[in-house]
Order: structure tokens, then C-alpha cells, then sequence
């Protein structure tokens, strides 16, 4: 039935973002898990969770595989089946389908979903290395292809066929550099400037190093219930109302318009309609930015403008914090830091406090509906989750 | 039975070490492929067959890579793009041009080849590459 809850957050917690020197992934993750149990005193963890799902993206960082298992009993979730979920940057929202997958199903009534990774051990070329590997090998690895190189690709059609602008681009990672400031859990807690972001260092042209999202150590977790069951735990919590997930072409160069994200478009679509919301009735927003022309294409791809307006959208102040619809409050990927596997998961933590009034210095007054937007490689997963406050 | 050979990575890569370009092209509909598979994505149709693409195409979009994983950085700063060719499929590849700044969106670039690199490591491939026409 259209806008009924599908499953239900009691609960959300988040590590501290940024350069956590010392700590594994595993730590990291209990961290998190932590946090969400301190807000559910009611909650037994080891006894009342059924189920674990983690998103974490690779190996290489720790030269460690079958992390669920891991990350699950370290934060004393434990014998519980613990699974791990891999899609790239979009892995713990895919984690959380899983999660809400599995309490639709009947056959659990509390999981828990989260993500981590652990990146900053590494040094920065071996980073953009293994986050390469979330593209195709023999067509876009092999031919010189970064991440930041694929949307770039994307960035460049896009300011040829709309007249986007590298300012437009940069005005994201200033809001979001912004919003970050006031986030006392984000990387990068300082404002930016239109120039000190114009004139940073290329990494990719057109996307310049303040174009990028940062490399960060991170989990979020997110305790579901089955709706009718939230209240037994708490009295602030947030519905899922909508979940949407689709696939594109794995090759960017395979697709048929390379200015949007048709994954995107489709998983919004389905969670519109599973919602019964439309993009205007969305109060606050948290969006993939990976990098900043990926938010531009996200206001499109998600229906909040029209195709080809993202870049005037942004210059509109309407997605700033005082605006008609802000995104990444939280200080998005850019600021907050976008430790991959957590990334999902942390979108759904911020709009868990926004939803229930926890958001401190940069709650949105009166949200009520929130939306999240998670990509997975340059776009061959998205997931779109919808949330409504109780 | 036909000689060729199926369509893989593995045979796309070695028609480019004998300096062609290849694409898969489903028989049924006629979509043009690549990478080249089994199943085509646009009838899933399984019968393809092979077919050379034209050594010309138009460069869609660009990107100029400064920062590069380990194995690219001593190319750095280097382009990367979409060639779209006349057959209509899209191929991704690296613009080799000693003028960076001449890059733009439509002109026209011809395909080269290069020999398969000598580093260690798996897998490791020939290479195919655009450059400015002459």
C-alpha cells in the first residue's frame, strides 16, 4: 500500500568522520553501533537483533575479507548471522534494502544495518587505485579511467550540453563545506571559499581537489524494527516509507546520455511511487556527492529540477540550509567524508536526526520527509530511500 | 560453424595486438557492442557476431587525469575520453595528444595501437588509443 512503512529506524549512530589513526574497521564499526544503542536503552543488542547487514567496499585496505562477521561481534552482535554487502560506494544503502528486505520478509523483527571503511592507511595513489577497481577493468582500469576521472567525463558533457559551470560545481562544495562546519562528527570541519575551491589543485579536469569527496575512516549503523514494534523501543522514531534500487550500464561509456544518472532516476521513481510522495513533498535531502557535479545531476536525476538546471538550481540557494529543500546537511560526502562502505548508511543517520528534531545547529525546522541518494561506482548502482518522521 | 572466435575480453584483446578494433553486433537487432559478450543488453539476443569498426570517431567527452592510481602516474597529466564511432557504439579510451589544451568536445580522432606492456602483474593486455587525426 502506497506511503506505508515498510520497516522502522529506532535507532542511529555514527562514528566519529575523519583520519582515525590506529583504529580498524572493526573498532570503527562498534563505535557506531555503540552510539545507536545508547539511544535505545530498551534495546538488548546481543539478544533483541536478529541479523546483521554491513556494507563494506574492499579488501585492500586491511588486507581483510568477511568483515560482517567481524564488525557484527565486535559490536557484541553476536552469534547473529552477519552478512556482508558489496556495491561499491553504494553498499550500505544496499545493505539497508537488505535489512528492510529481511524484516518485510517476516523473518525477523530487529536487524541491524550499517557500513565502514577503513581508508586513510593507505596512501592517496594506492586510494584512488582500489576505489578504480569499482569500475570495469579491461575497458575503463586498463584505459587510464579514475573515479574521479569517470565523473569527470560526466562533468565535461554535461558543461557542454547545459553550460554548466566550474562556479555551479563549486558553490556544492561550498554549502556542503558549510553545513560540515556545524557537524561535530564530519572530516572536514571548515568552511571553503568559492576561490580556494576554483583554484585547488586538479585532480581530474574539470573536478578540482574541492571538487572531490574526502578519504576518510568511518561506520553508521541503523537499527530497523518492524514498524509495529518500534514503539516498544522508543518514542523517536522514523518510517521507511520507500525504497527504490536500479541498475545502469557498468561502463559509463555504454550509456545513452552521459548527463544523467538513469539508475538514479529509476530508483527514485519506484520510491516516489512506494512512498506516494512526490520530489516537492521531500523537506530535506541527502545526496551522493561524491563528487560535486554528482550532486548537480542528482537534483535532476531525483526530479527536484528540471534536466540540465542542476547547475542553476544550486546557484538558487535552494538547496542551502536556510533554503526551500536543503541537501547534505550533514556536510554530505564532501565535508562529512565518505569513508565508502559507511556512506549509505551515515545519508540515513543525518536524516534520523533531522527527522526526529536531534540535528542540533543544523536541524531543518519542521521536516517531515526526507530523502537519501546512494551511488555505487559512476552510477551502475543507485539507491533511493524515503523517510518519514512519526 | 563459423572460424571466429567467441566474443571475449580475452579475443577482443587479441585482435587489437594484430591492430584492429573490434565490436560485438547482435545478428537480431543489430546493436553493436563493447565490450563484446554472449547476451545482447538491448534484445538478449545470443547469437553476435564480429565486426571491425571504422579506425575513425568523435570524441564525446574528455577529462585531463592528474592524479592517477600507481600504475598511470608517470603518464600524468594525461586525457582520457568516449570515442563514439560511425557504427554508433561508444569506446573508452586514452587520447594521446602532445597539445592537452586542443582537446574538444566533437572533433574527430583516429585509433592506434600499442604493443602489450612488458610490467608484470595480471591481466595485462595490448593497447588500443586514440590521437588527433593527421
Amino acid at each position: 500500500m502506497p506511503g506505508k512503512p515498510l520497516a522502522t529506524i529506532i535507532s542511529a549512530g555514527l562514528s566519529k568522520f575523519g583520519r582515525r589513526e590506529g583504529l580498524y574497521a572493526r573498532e570503527l564499526f562498534a563505535e557506531a553501533a555503540l552510539a545507536a544503542f545508547s539511544r535505545v536503552e530498551k534495546l538488548d543488542p546481543a539478544k533483541d537483533i536478529k541479523a546483521a547487514f554491513i556494507g563494506q567496499m574492499s579488501e585492500a585496505y586491511e588486507h581483510q575479507a568477511h568483515n560482517a562477521p567481524i564488525e557484527s561481534s565486535w559490536a557484541g552482535v553476536f552469534p547473529a548471522p552477519a552478512m556482508r554487502v558489496e556495491n561499491a560506494c553504494a553498499s550500505s544503502g544496499s545493505a539497508l534494502r537488505c535489512g528492510i528486505m529481511a524484516i518485510m520478509s517476516g523473518l525477523y523483527d530487529i536487524v541491524m544495518v550499517g557500513g565502514v571503511e577503513k581508508m586513510t592507511n593507505q596512501p592517496t595513489p594506492e586510494v584512488t587505485g582500489i576505489l578504480a577497481t569499482a569500475s570495469d577493468y579491461p575497458f575503463e582500469q586498463w584505459n587510464g579511467m579514475t573515479f574521479p576521472g569517470l565523473f569527470a567525463l560526466m562533468a565535461t558533457a554535461h558543461m557542454h550540453e547545459y553550460g554548466t559551470t566550474e562556479e555551479q560545481m563549486a558553490a556544492v562544495a561550498v554549502k556542503n563545506h558549510k553545513n560540515g562546519s556545524l557537524n561535530p562528527k564530519a572530516h572536514m570541519q571548515k568552511e571553503v571559499s568559492m576561490d580556494e575551491v576554483l583554484k585547488s589543485r586538479v585532480v581530474s579536469w574539470p573536478l578540482k581537489l574541492y571538487d572531490c569527496s574526502l578519504i576518510t575512516d568511518g561506520a553508521s549503523v541503523v537499527i530497523l524494527s518492524k514498524p509495529k514494534l518500534a514503539k516498544k523501543f522508543s518514542d523517536n522514531y522514523v518510517h521507511i516509507i520507500g525504497t527504490g534500487q536500479a541498475q545502469d550500464t557498468f561502463c559509463l561509456h555504454e550509456r545513452e546520455s552521459l548527463t544523467t544518472i538513469k539508475a538514479a532516476k529509476t530508483a527514485a521513481q519506484d520510491a516516489y511511487k512506494m512512498a506516494d510522495i512526490k520530489p516537492r513533498d521531500v523537506n530535506v535531502a541527502e545526496l551522493h556527492d561524491c563528487f560535486t557535479i554528482a550532486e548537480i545531476i542528482g537534483y535532476e536525476d531525483l526530479g527536484f529540477c528540471k534536466p540540465g538546471q542542476g547547475g542553476k538550481y544550486i546557484e538558487s540557494g535552494a538547496t542551502a540550509l536556510n533554503g526551500t529543500l536543503p541537501v547534505n546537511t550533514s556536510g554530505g560526502l564532501k565535508s562529512k567524508g565518505h569513508p565508502v562502505g559507511a556512506t549509505g548508511t551515515a545519508q540515513i543517520h543525518e536524516l534520523y536526526l533531522q527527522l526526529t528534531g536531534q540535528a542540533d545547529r543544523r536541524q531543518v525546522a519542521d521536516a517531515k520527509v526526507g530523502l537519501a541518494h546512494n551511488l555505487g561506482g559512476s552510477g551502475a548502482t543507485a539507491v533511493v530511500h524515503i523517510l518519514k518522521g512519526s | 560453424m563459423s572460424e571466429l572466435p567467441d566474443p571475449t575480453i580475452e579475443a577482443f584483446y587479441k585482435y587489437v595486438s594484430e591492430r584492429k578494433l573490434m565490436a560485438a553486433r547482435c545478428v537480431r537487432c543489430h546493436h553493436v557492442m563493447v565490450p563484446p559478450r554472449n547476451v545482447c543488453p538491448n534484445c538478449r539476443n545470443t547469437q553476435v557476431e564480429w565486426v571491425e569498426l571504422s579506425p575513425r570517431g568523435k570524441l564525446v567527452t574528455y577529462t585531463i587525469v592528474h592524479v592517477a592510481p600507481p600504475q598511470f602516474k608517470h603518464m600524468t597529466p594525461y586525457a582520457v575520453g568516449i570515442v563514439e564511432m560511425s557504427e554508433g557504439v561508444k569506446v573508452p579510451s586514452i587520447i594521446r595528444t602532445s597539445r592537452l589544451e586542443s582537446l574538444k568536445i566533437g572533433m574527430q580522432l583516429e585509433v592506434d595501437f600499442s604493443p602489450k606492456p612488458q610490467e608484470s602483474g595480471w591481466p595485462q593486455w595490448p593497447r588500443y588509443f586514440f590521437k588527433e587525426t593527421e
